[in-house]
C-alpha cells in the first residue's frame, strides 16, 4: 500500500514540475494572438528553418547512426569502450562548449577548416553549420537508443537467418532492424527533438541571422530580449510542434508481433 | 577480497581529504569567522566586465565582510532578468535606453547617473582581411555585429548610418554594409571572440574591448569622430536592493577619482568634471 502511494506521489510531483512551466507558457498567450504571431514573416522563417534543419540532421544521424549501432550491438573489437564513450560524449558536453569545439575544428582558421577553406568551402555562418551543430549534439541520443534496441534482439534470430543463407546485410535489413524498430524510431524521435531545441552550439558555430541560421530557439532567445510576448508565442509554437510530432510517433508505431513468440522487444510488460 | 575492502575503507578518507584540499583558502583581508558576510549583486553590461571586476576587488578590500557577485551580459538581457524579479542591487547599462526601461518599470531607486563613456571601433583579425572602412561594404565580407537590441549593436548601426552621410562613403553605404552581416550576437564579447578567432572578417565593438589580451590578435580600424557614436553608461541602485548601503558605496566608488582612473585604464572614457 505504502509502495503504491509512494509511486503515485513521485509521478504526481514529476508531472506537476514538468507541467507547470509548460502550462504557464500556454496560458500567457491567447490562441488568437498566438495564431497571428505564428503567421508573422519572422516566425514563419524561423519555423521553416528549424523544421528543415532538424529533419536534415535527423536523416544524417539515422544514416550514420544505424550502421554504428549495428557495429556496437553485434561485434566486439579492441577499443570498443572508447568508441562508445566518444559517441556518448556530446550528451554531457555543454552545448556552448560543443559550439566552440566545432568552430575550432571546422571554422575558417580551424583544424580541418583550413583544408576546407582551401577548397573554397566555408562552414561557419551557414545553414549547413546549423545542421552540423544539431547532428553533433543529437546523435548520441539516437546511437544509444538504437544500440540498446539492436542488442535486445536475441542473437538466435540472426543465427536462424544465417542458417537460412541470409547475408549479414539481408539479415540486418529483414530481421534485426524490424525487430529493433521501436527503439530505433524512439531514438530518432529523441534526436529530432534534441536537434529542434538546439541553441548553444548553433549560436556559437552558425551564428544568428534570420533566414539563414536563426532557428526557433534562437528567435525565442533573442526575441525575449526585446519583445516578451512574441518570444513566448514562438516558445509555445515550438512546444506544440514538439508535442504533436512526439505524440504522433508514439501513436503511429505499433511494435511488430511475431507469430511464434509471446512478445517482441520494446513491448511494455 | 581483503584488498578490495581495504581499498574501500581507504577511499573514504582520501576523498574527504581531496575535497577539503580543493576548497579555496581564506585570503588576506577575509573577515573573521564571526563576522556575517554580505553579498552585493551587480548586474553590468558585458563591456564593463574587466573594469568592474577590478573595482569589485577594491571595494571588497575596503569593506570587510562584503562579497560582490557580478552578472555580466548584454544590457538587454539584464533588463529582462531585473524586470522578471532577479535579485540585483546595482544595474549598470551600456546605454540610456535600457536604463530608461528599468526606470519606467519603477525598479530604480533615485536617479541613474552616467559614470562613463565609450566609443566604437572596427576590428579585423590579425591577418587583416579588410584594410579600411570602405571594405566593410565589399560584397562577400563577413561582418559580425551585436543584435540591434544590444546597445553596441544599435550604436554600430547608428555609426554606419552616420558614415553614409560623410563624403566618400555613399548614401547607401550602411545598406551595403548591413547586407554583409552574417550574425547578430547577444553581447559585445561574442563579437570580439568571433573576430579574434578569425571566423569573421570584421566586427564593430567598443574601444575598451580591445584590451591587452585581445590586441595582439586583431587589427584596429578607427571610426572618424564625425561618424562615431558616444556610448553613455548609466548606473543606478535598484529599488529591490537587499543591500542599499553597499550598493550606494559601489556607485560612489564608480564616480570617485580612483574609480574613474580604473575605468580609464580599461579603455573607457570617464565623465568630465569628477
Amino acid at each position: 500500500m505504502l509502495w503504491e502511494i509512494g509511486v503515485l506521489a513521485a509521478v504526481a510531483v514529476l508531472l506537476v514540475f514538468l507541467g507547470l512551466p509548460l502550462l504557464s507558457l500556454l496560458l500567457r498567450v491567447p490562441p488568437a494572438e498566438l495564431w497571428a504571431r505564428l503567421l508573422a514573416p519572422a516566425s514563419l522563417t524561423a519555423l521553416r528553418l528549424s523544421l528543415v534543419t532538424s529533419l536534415a540532421a535527423t536523416v544524417a544521424i539515422a544514416a550514420l547512426g544505424v550502421p554504428a549501432a549495428y557495429l556496437l550491438a553485434t561485434r566486439r573489437f579492441p577499443g570498443k569502450r572508447v568508441v562508445e564513450v566518444l559517441l556518448e560524449l556530446p550528451m554531457v558536453l555543454p552545448p556552448t562548449v560543443a559550439g566552440v569545439g566545432l568552430l575550432l575544428a571546422f571554422g575558417r582558421a580551424g583544424l580541418a577548416g583550413k583544408a576546407l577553406a582551401a577548397l573554397g568551402l566555408s562552414i561557419p555562418f551557414t545553414t549547413l553549420a546549423v545542421v552540423l551543430a544539431q547532428v553533433f549534439v543529437a546523435c548520441p541520443f539516437f546511437v544509444s537508443a538504437a544500440t540498446a534496441g539492436l542488442r535486445e534482439v536475441e542473437a538466435r534470430y540472426a543465427d536462424a537467418a544465417a542458417t537460412l543463407r541470409a547475408t549479414p546485410g539481408y539479415a540486418f535489413r529483414r530481421v534485426l532492424l524490424p525487430l529493433a524498430l521501436p527503439s530505433v524510431l524512439a531514438g530518432g524521435a529523441m534526436s529530432w527533438a534534441r536537434a529542434l531545441g538546439e541553441f548553444g552550439a548553433t549560436i556559437m558555430f552558425a551564428g544568428n541571422l534570420p533566414g539563414r541560421t536563426q532557428t526557433l530557439p534562437l528567435a525565442v532567445y533573442i526575441g525575449f530580449q526585446t519583445d516578451l510576448q512574441s518570444a513566448v508565442a514562438l516558445a509555445v509554437i515550438l512546444l506544440i510542434l514538439s508535442f504533436t510530432v512526439l505524440l504522433g510517433l508514439r501513436l503511429a508505431h505499433r511494435p511488430p508481433r511475431l507469430p511464434w513468440v509471446g512478445r517482441a522487444p520494446g513491448d511494455a510488460r | 577480497m581483503r584488498a578490495s575492502r581495504v581499498a574501500r575503507w581507504l577511499g573514504v578518507p582520501v576523498c574527504l581529504a581531496l575535497v577539503a584540499a580543493g576548497r579555496p583558502a581564506r585570503g588576506p583581508g577575509a573577515a573573521a569567522p564571526s563576522a556575517p558576510s554580505r553579498t552585493l549583486t551587480v548586474f553590468a553590461a558585458a563591456s564593463l566586465s574587466r573594469a568592474f571586476s577590478q573595482l569589485g576587488d577594491t571595494l571588497r578590500h575596503r569593506t570587510p565582510g562584503l562579497e560582490i557577485a557580478f552578472n555580466f551580459a548584454g544590457s538587454q538581457q539584464l533588463v529582462l532578468q531585473i524586470q522578471q524579479g532577479a535579485a540585483a542591487d546595482v544595474f549598470a547599462s551600456a546605454d540610456l535606453r535600457w536604463m530608461a526601461a528599468v526606470r519606467d518599470s519603477g525598479l530604480v531607486d533615485g536617479t541613474p547617473t552616467v559614470f562613463a563613456h565609450n566609443r566604437l571601433i572596427v576590428v579585423t583579425p590579425a591577418a587583416a582581411p579588410i584594410a579600411g572602412l570602405q571594405d566593410l561594404a565589399r560584397p562577400g565580407v563577413k561582418l559580425v555585429l551585436a543584435a540591434d537590441a544590444v546597445p553596441v549593436g544599435r550604436y554600430a548601426r547608428q555609426a554606419l548610418s552616420n558614415l553614409s552621410r560623410l563624403p566618400g562613403f555613399g548614401a547607401d553605404f550602411d545598406r551595403r554594409v548591413l547586407a554583409n552581416v552574417v550574425s547578430n550576437e547577444e553581447d559585445v564579447k561574442a563579437v570580439v571572440a568571433k573576430v579574434q578567432l578569425g571566423e569573421a572578417d570584421a566586427g564593430i565593438v567598443y574601444v575598451s574591448d580591445v584590451g591587452a589580451e585581445v590586441a595582439p590578435h586583431v587589427k584596429r580600424i578607427d571610426v572618424p569622430d564625425a561618424a562615431n557614436v558616444v556610448a553613455d553608461y548609466p548606473v543606478a541602485v535598484l529599488r529591490r536592493a537587499r543591500d542599499p548601503e553597499d550598493a550606494r558605496a559601489f556607485v560612489a566608488l564608480l564616480l570617485s577619482p580612483s574609480g574613474q582612473a580604473v575605468l580609464r585604464a580599461n579603455g573607457l572614457v570617464g565623465t568630465a568634471g569628477d
